[in-house]
């Protein structure tokens, strides 16, 4: 099987460093970009598995480059940004970005975050069952399963579940599941999705004050993620 | 030395009834003292309101007087007439001392005011020189760790037992996250300082944000920290990082200084628009004396050991009234300190609402 390529596009060069150390010794590939001009040259030429994008770059702004990398690669792109930038992590997710990891961030997070952006399976309307973990999700039926038993969900809860496990591992912020659940006109509502998720995780956490599968992103949005 | 100058409308009344009066009662007892006498007490009396008040109302003081004196004392009575020597001096000597009185007087009020400005300067400097110190040591210190392990570990790398590399490499992680929190506070700090930051305010779970903060607190064995969420909690509309911020303070300083074995614990509750939470600890309490002084910036306990930049409870404060909020210490009646803050916001009830 081939290594599948992490390109890096930040032009911090100890940033860089570090992550191609991790990445490399964890069977990665990697090449990397010290601009945002380098970046999308890069990127055309390589067409690496992973984008990471540093939001900080000299020459282009990092949204600048996501957004015209977007405009023809579909592939996980995970943003790097200094932290107390929320508005700035935010655009970048409503941009297209899957997620985003502030400075400082530990190599324990960027590994995991990188291993979820490569298993990042996409759906499509002939998928019929979503599995993640211990739910099961019947598309068809419109049923879930929780440890093998028929969950009650009401049909909002059930249309945020489903959205959640569909972009497994991705971040998707308020903005996001309030328009695509609830509509264009609730966007700013995000009391129901506050007390949504609440009532979500009670039926599917083990212990809805500790939540391991719907993550809080604060201040940005939600993840769903299969405990580890 | 004039404490409080009072309005110039003010000065002016004070003036006028006090010429007046003076003159009135100088009226009145005309056939016992001579207009000489009359002269020279509102003479003094002009000298004094220079001394206290602005030139205009001692200018209009001086005129009046001399226009008084010239009307009612001198002859012929009832008329205005500089026709003599002596009552023409007389106008222009109220005028002359009230100008020098005013003159000399604000030269004085000039210098103190120019003393006050060194002092506060000297103030300053001495604030900014405690934060530089304070600073070099927080940041010094963390970074002087990093360097010295990782030169040990460069060096001494034949002879280290695997276990002391770890002991290393952990002290190199514990000196940064030191050094994160303490740039992460004169980040937070300078926010509150440019003054101008906007609050985002959104809905709030807030026993989701305790958890949170719970969680993010430096890995001890030596604290308690219990958290018992009201189910029924509504969700309040406040800047969810900022809130954060305050509690993560609180609840870590509590940690902090607190004995081995201590309790914190943390309430949560609301009236009518206000959201109010309480961290509470079994510790040794905060004397009252230092009750508000504990909020200030820079300020630490004495006693209260190395590291920690006393910036922790200042930005608590700062982000608290950036709500319009109010944050309070007290001390419980069993011992500890009990720390209060109360947040005017809006409140959703929605999340006790039936499912829909």
């Amino acid at each position: 099987m081939n290594k599948p390529t992490i390109l890096i596009i930040d032009d911090e060069p100890q940033i860089r460093r570090l992550l191609e150390i991790n990445f490399v010794s964890n069977g990665y590939l990697v090449r990397q970009a010290a601009s945002g001009k380098e970046g999308l040259l890069l990127a055309a030429n390589l067409i690496p598995d992973i984008i990471v994008l540093d939001l900080g770059l000299p020459d282009i702004k990092g949204h600048e480059v996501l957004k015209v990398l977007r405009e023809w690669y579909t592939k996980p792109i995970l943003i790097l940004s200094v932290q107390s930038n929320e508005n700035d992590i935010i655009d970048a997710l409503d941009q297209g970005a899957n997620d985003y990891l502030t400075k400082p961030f530990r190599v324990g997070e960027l590994m995991a975050r990188i291993r979820s952006a490569s298993r990042n399976k996409t759906t499509d309307e002939t998928t019929q069952i979503l599995e993640a973990g211990n739910i099961e999700i019947d598309l068809v039926g419109r049923v879930v399963k929780f440890k093998g038993e028929v969950l009650k969900l009401t049909a909002t809860e059930y249309s945020l579940l489903v959205m959640l496990v569909k972009n497994e591992g991705k971040v998707l912020t308020h903005q996001f599941l309030l328009k695509e659940i609830w509509g264009m006109s609730f966007q700013a509502e995000t009391q129901y999705l506050r007390v949504f998720i609440a009532q979500l995780r009670k039926k599917i956490e083990e212990n809805p004050n500790h939540p391991q599968l719907i993550i809080t992103e604060s201040g940005i949005g939600y993840r769903f993620q299969q405990s580890t | 030395m004039p404490t409080k100058k009072k309005s110039t409308a003010t000065q002016l009344i004070i003036s006028i009834v006090l010429v007046v009066a003076l003159s009135a009662l100088g009226y009145v007892f005309r056939k016992y003292v001579d207009y000489m006498a009359v002269a020279l007490i509102l003479l003094l009396a002009v000298s004094t309101l220079a001394i206290l008040f602005d030139i205009f109302s001692v200018l209009i003081a001086a005129i009046l007087s001399a226009l008084i004196l010239n009307f009612f004392f001198i002859e012929p009575y009832l008329n205005y007439k500089i026709n003599d020597t002596e009552s023409a001096l007389l106008f222009f000597i109220y005028i002359f001392i009230a100008l020098v009185n005013a003159v000399l007087t604000n030269r004085l009020r000039k210098q103190e005011s120019k003393i006050r400005d060194r002092e506060e300067k000297e103030n300053t400097i001495k604030i900014y020189n405690t934060l530089l110190n304070s600073l070099s040591h927080e940041l010094k210190t963390p970074i002087a760790t990093i360097i010295g392990t990782i030169d040990t570990l460069k060096e001494s790398d034949t002879i280290l037992l695997p276990d002391q590399r770890m002991e290393l490499l952990s002290e190199i992680g514990i000196a940064s996250n030191r050094l994160n929190t303490q740039v992460e506070n004169l980040l937070n700090m300078s926010r509150l300082e440019a003054g101008n930051f906007q609050l985002k305010t959104d809905w709030t779970d807030i026993n989701e944000l305790i958890f949170i903060v719970i969680r993010k607190l430096p890995e001890n064995n030596t604290h308690t920290v219990v958290f018992d969420p009201d189910e029924k909690l509504p969700l309040f509309k406040v800047d969810r990082g900022l809130v954060e911020t305050v509690l993560y303070n609180l609840i870590n300083n509590a940690v902090r200084y607190t004995p081995v074995k201590s309790t914190v614990t943390i309430f949560t509750g609301y009236t009518d628009g206000h959201l109010n939470i309480k961290v509470s600890d079994n510790g040794k309490g905060i004397p009252p004396s230092e009750a508000d002084l504990i909020f200030n910036k820079f300020y630490r306990l004495p006693n209260s050991g190395t590291g920690g930049s006393g910036l922790g409870l200042s930005i608590a404060k700062g982000f608290i009234e950036a709500h319009h909020g109010n944050i309070s210490v007290d001390n419980n009646k069993s011992g500890g300190a009990v720390f209060t803050i109360s947040i005017p916001c809006e409140i959703s009830y929605l999340k006790n609402l039936k499912n829909e």
